[in-house]
């Protein structure tokens, strides 16, 4: 019973952390540009479950958090790509991305009470951990927009920030 | 007349020094200065450029909101160094020096 949505999630991070690392060649600015979006994105729907489902305050003030930050950041990558004239590109790593977080709410989703907590934050801790690793990695050095490559590193000090924030609420609730 | 004036003088020599205000802004997730000198009763002003919500927050001690493209502040109270952080991006760290 304990043990099972450990196993879960440990095999989930497995298969969504598969998605960023595939992305070998170099993504372009449309294609950056659309994965941060969709990284954020799939944040958003996140928090917005929690925010629905979990009746721990410090859960539910985290997710607002989340909602907030990535919704501002969502909007600063929306209005570059509009300034530089890019339209985000969908592609193979975004794709991936969405599916997995698609299965990863369906999860949540038939979660309860502590058991959702848990495994909302631990996966926030992940996620976050996953997605700065992208950024560092792949998507700065990939930019060749400088003002794309500035919102990208502003976004990388949010996500680590995020990240710190969900270890610390991850660490109080046990 | 005059005692009054002397009085007055006194008192104006026996009072402390002008509280100052001292400005942190932050500016991508950067506090700067991150690290300031400052005396009691010295208030400090965040003037936060991001668009995104920060705080300056002491471990078990005081916590300032600072709203997006906004400011917030704190009169200092008492002497001592104080770390201070952002509780919703742990990796923002600032540090205030208040001596007496």
């Amino acid at each position: 019973m304990f043990m099972r949505p450990t196993a879960a999630l440990a095999a989930l991070f497995l298969i969504s952390a598969a998605p960023l690392a595939q992305a070998a060649d170099k993504p372009t600015d449309p294609q950056i540009a659309h994965i941060a979006y969709t990284a954020g994105s799939i944040d958003i729907e996140a928090a917005k479950l929690a925010i629905k489902k979990s009746k721990n305050k410090e859960i539910v003030a985290f997710a607002k958090d989340m909602e907030r930050d990535h919704e501002a950041v969502n909007k600063q990558a929306l209005d570059l790509v509009k300034k530089l004239k890019v339209t985000p590109e969908d592609n193979d790593t975004s794709k991936a991305l969405a599916k997995a977080a698609k299965e990863e709410r369906g999860k949540l989703a038939k979660l309860k009470g502590a058991d959702f907590d848990k495994a909302y934050i631990e996966n926030e801790v992940a996620y976050h951990k996953q997605v700065n690793g992208a950024l560092e990695t792949l998507l700065i050095p990939s930019a060749s927009n400088a003002e794309l490559k500035s919102l990208l590193e502003t976004g990388l000090k949010i996500f680590q920030g995020h990240q710190q924030h969900a270890e610390h609420v991850a660490g109080m609730l046990k | 007349m005059r005692p009054l004036l002397l009085a007055l003088a006194m008192a104006l020599i026996a009072s402390p020094a002008l509280a100052a205000t001292i400005e942190v802004t932050i500016d991508k997730l950067v506090f700067s200065p991150a690290s300031v000198q400052a005396k009691v009763g010295d208030t400090i002003e965040w003037t936060n450029k991001d668009v995104f919500a920060h705080t300056a927050t002491v471990k078990g001690g005081w916590e300032v909101m600072i709203p997006a493209k906004s400011k917030g502040k704190v009169t200092l109270k008492a002497a001592g160094a104080v770390d201070y952080f952002c509780r919703f991006h742990p990796n923002m760290k600032g540090y205030i020096e208040v001596v007496p």
